[in-house]
């Protein structure tokens, strides 16, 4: 009956039981995606908090057959997936790696760079929940600044968040994707897409984490919202070079009326000693990116 | 005689509650007033919002909609989504399981 | 149908993995072991092998991509040397611990700082608890027929097989190489039968963290914790050493070359000293074992095939006669001595076994090592045990103050 209501697959891949923080962020949009995907796929997937979600030996909490490989090689773990599959006549089966910030923007980025550049024919997921957060929360380039972490426990972290997207965009892949875990039917629709095309996808997914942010398991969806209504978050993508806005941020660069940053940034613990200049540093860069994100979607 | 574990590597099979009940791990519990459920009130599926937002997946979208409170976490997403009003976090007493 | 060429033992490599029919091809460029991977993406673009071939970014990925299309059950194979073998270092635990059957050959290099790009073996010998059987070849033709052994090898024990030989020495030396036919290879190696389950029809989760304790299942079956698991790739390597023996006489029988199973000995039976070694510089120890011979010193030679697992009974049985032992080694573990000394000398221990040990550290960083110099340095440790000298570690025609 939901799925009906709502136009997506009614099977649950995540089994109950899991061992995923109460109200994870990654979790909400791990279920939609693998919604969207269906049964016939091969997961990869590193040192993360996903690794925790799928459980221990000997019991596992999602039904989808998945490899683990080591924190810096999600990519060349897929690349092989997709090669060994080729030489088994298997090609029918996408091959999803899925990995953090940290797999994907730091120690990941050597060997998805790699794969991205060599054009394989999988996709790649992001969860990007802002830090490494299975170790308890310690900074990454995702992390943006004026965020406290375990790692920036004092002074706050100091750079800003690495645009991960346009480095990918950088490889002349055919489909990229920013979504939201607080927009399931946003990330569905994104998945469904990206199934179907050939070649290297890049999908992103911004979810909030309350043990790393710092704020109620209640308010994730309520989170994830509020940094895309402030413009923070952009729902989006890129098919053949061509930017698209989606779903809510669609709504907005029509009618154009985005809350101010401080929305977001006022409901966390890990921003109560962000500077006034990193805060008036964050509503420009929004303000910048917003600015590009509706000239290029005007073209 | 024990069946011994013939894997060479570490290969799991899918079950429920790799994490055990994870319902032990609430400190309050979601009550649902089906006076204000859409569902219930509509007699029929509508609204919906907290099976779409449940993480874990374990509402029972139905007429009335029922949460598996042997795995719900009580993290309190559907409580604050719903746009009726009709799920309450009760917070277990002290000492309460 | 004889098929002779002279070939260098990296086309010798390179033509073994074709005989295999290898199915999925990672590899990186290092010097020495280049040109194994040059020549198979010869063959692979024009369509004389018919494989996948993924010209990754990092040997970290070189080997991440040998273990997940393994996984799948796609016969790989992947070549490098020195500072390569170390950047996959991890992997190469990963590879052992997920007991797939990935043939690696190592073109054996020394390591820097500083940077050397001439031979030893301590890139090779630095992997020696990492779960791979290890064989060390002596020439161009050992290094084909060891390749095509350890696929067999490999995917019978479900551990990782890394074939070495020396680079440069080796690698880009040329020797007369008999190529065996196509189809007797392929009916020498039965197919692979992975034992892991992944596809969509039967979902697992592969290699995930697994507790110290053990744990029943869902179905109630009491499944190992990691020391149970750790415990099953020691049975393996330990058991290999039986499959390594018995492939090596079935590769004999087949194809008419005996390369000696874990050792192989050279006018061992009735020496005075025995020399030992691996790889090349034990094929060089045989020309110096005829110099003593002619001058009147009777010595002959132990060469190691197979490093792991460590061949500890034929070990026992061909050092237990001999009233010296010298080992010569392209390694050293710093802090110690060679690691080959230190094994031979651990295997010997509660045999009774008194015979003095002396350790030669020699061609480090390609440093030429002579048979005339390895012949006095085995004149000069007789002389050094005749003092009492029990034990001694020299490092062969090296500045030392």
């Amino acid at each position: 009956m939901p799925e009906k209501l709502f136009k997506v697959h009614k099977e649950e891949h995540i089994l109950p039981g899991n061992r995923a923080c109460s109200g994870c962020g990654l979790t909400l949009a791990y279920r939609y995606l693998l919604k969207a995907l269906g049964k016939n796929i091969i997961v990869t997937l590193p040192a993360s908090c996903l690794t925790v979600l799928h459980g221990l030996y000997p019991t596992t909490s999602v039904s989808i057959p998945c490899l683990n490989c080591t924190f810096a090689s999600t990519a060349a773990s897929a690349s092989g997936l997709v090669a060994g599959l080729a030489a088994m006549n298997r090609s029918d089966i996408t091959v999803v790696a899925i990995a953090g910030d940290g797999g994907t923007f730091d120690i990941g980025i050597q060997a998805l760079s790699g794969a991205a550049e060599r054009g394989t024919d999988f996709i790649f997921v992001c969860y990007d929940n802002e830090g490494y957060m299975n170790t308890g929360t310690q900074r990454s380039s995702a992390t943006p600044a004026g965020a406290l972490t375990t790692t920036t426990p004092v002074l706050t972290k100091q750079q800003n968040k690495k645009d991960m997207m346009k480095i990918m965009e950088g490889h002349d892949i055919p489909y990229l994707a920013s979504t939201s875990a607080s927009f399931p039917l946003d990330i569905y629709d994104k998945f469904v897409k990206a199934k179907r095309i050939k070649g290297t996808r890049y999908v992103q997914i911004a979810t909030p984490c309350p043990p790393g942010w710092a704020f109620s398991p209640r308010d994730t969806v309520k989170i994830g919202r509020l940094a895309v209504e402030t413009g923070i978050v952009v729902l989006y993508e890129i098919e053949d070079g061509k930017f698209r806005f989606t779903g809510r941020s669609k709504t907005l660069a029509e009618k154009g009326t985005r809350a101010p940053v401080i929305n977001f940034v006022e409901r966390q613990g890990r921003f109560r000693k962000m500077s006034m200049e990193q805060l008036g540093q964050l509503q420009r860069s929004v303000n910048n990116k917003w600015a590009e994100y509706l000239k290029r979607a005007a073209e | 005689m024990e069946t011994k574990d013939d894997n060479l590597s570490a290969m799991c099979k899918p079950a429920a509650g790799e994490a055990g009940n994870t319902g032990d791990w609430r400190d309050a519990t979601p009550v649902i007033d089906y006076t204000k459920c859409i569902a219930s009130v509509k007699n029929r599926p509508a609204c919906y919002l907290c099976w779409l937002y449940c993480p874990e997946g374990i509402v029972t979208a139905g007429v009335p909609i029922e949460i598996d409170m042997t795995y719900c976490k009580g993290c309190g997403i559907c409580a604050e989504e719903c746009p009726a009003k009709a799920i309450t976090m009760v917070m277990h007493e002290e000492g309460a399981p | 149908m004889s098929d002779v060429q002279i070939l260098t033992g990296n086309q010798a490599a390179a033509h073994a993995v074709k005989l295999c029919k290898v199915q999925v091809i990672s590899a990186y460029p290092i010097t020495p072991s280049t040109p194994v991977t040059e020549t198979i993406s010869q063959w692979v673009e024009r369509g004389e092998l018919k494989a996948e071939y993924i010209r990754v970014e990092s040997e970290h990925s070189v080997m991440t991509v040998c273990i997940s299309a393994s996984t799948v059950g796609a016969r790989t194979f992947t070549s490098t040397s020195s500072h390569g073998l170390l950047y996959m270092h991890e992997q190469l635990h990963w590879a052992a611990g997920s007991r797939l059957p990935i043939v690696l050959a190592c073109v054996n290099r020394g390591v820097g700082a500083p940077w050397s790009i001439f031979n030893d073996q301590q890139d090779s010998i630095a992997q020696r608890d990492t779960g791979w059987i290890q064989i060390y070849c002596r020439d161009n033709q050992e290094i084909l027929d060891s390749l095509i052994q350890a696929y067999r090898i490999a995917e019978q024990v479900y551990c990782p097989v890394m074939v070495c030989y020396d680079g440069f020495i080796l690698s880009h030396t040329m020797m007369p190489v008999h190529i065996p036919d196509a189809d007797k290879v392929c009916r020498f190696l039965p197919p692979y039968q992975p034992h892991t389950i992944l596809c969509p029809e039967d979902p697992r989760n592969i290699n995930p963290v697994i507790f110290p304790w053990q744990r029943r299942d869902a179905e109630g079956v009491l499944r190992g914790g990691y020391m149970d698991l750790r415990w099953k790739l020691q049975h393996a390597l330990e058991g290999s050493r039986d499959v390594i023996v018995e492939t090596c006489r079935s590769f004999a029988e087949e194809f008419g070359r005996d390369h000696g199973g874990m050792l192989w000995t050279y006018r061992a039976d009735d020496a005075e000293v025995l020399l030992t070694s691996m790889g090349s510089l034990a094929t060089e120890a045989t020309v110096a074992v005829d110099l003593l011979r002619e001058q009147g010193i009777r010595a002959g030679l132990v060469g190691i095939r197979v490093y792991r697992p460590f061949p500890r009974r034929e070990v026992r049985e061909v050092f237990g006669k001999a009233p010296a032992i010298v080992v010569f080694e392209k390694n050293i573990s710093y802090g110690y001595e060679g690691a080959l000394c230190s094994d031979i000398k651990a295997s010997l221990f509660g045999t009774g076994i008194q015979t003095p040990v002396h350790n030669f550290i020699a061609g480090l960083g390609g440093r030429d090592v002579k048979a005339g110099e390895v012949a006095e340095a085995v004149r000069s440790s007789l002389a050094a045990i005749e003092s009492g000298e029990r034990e001694k570690q020299t490092w062969l025609n090296c500045m030392t103050e």
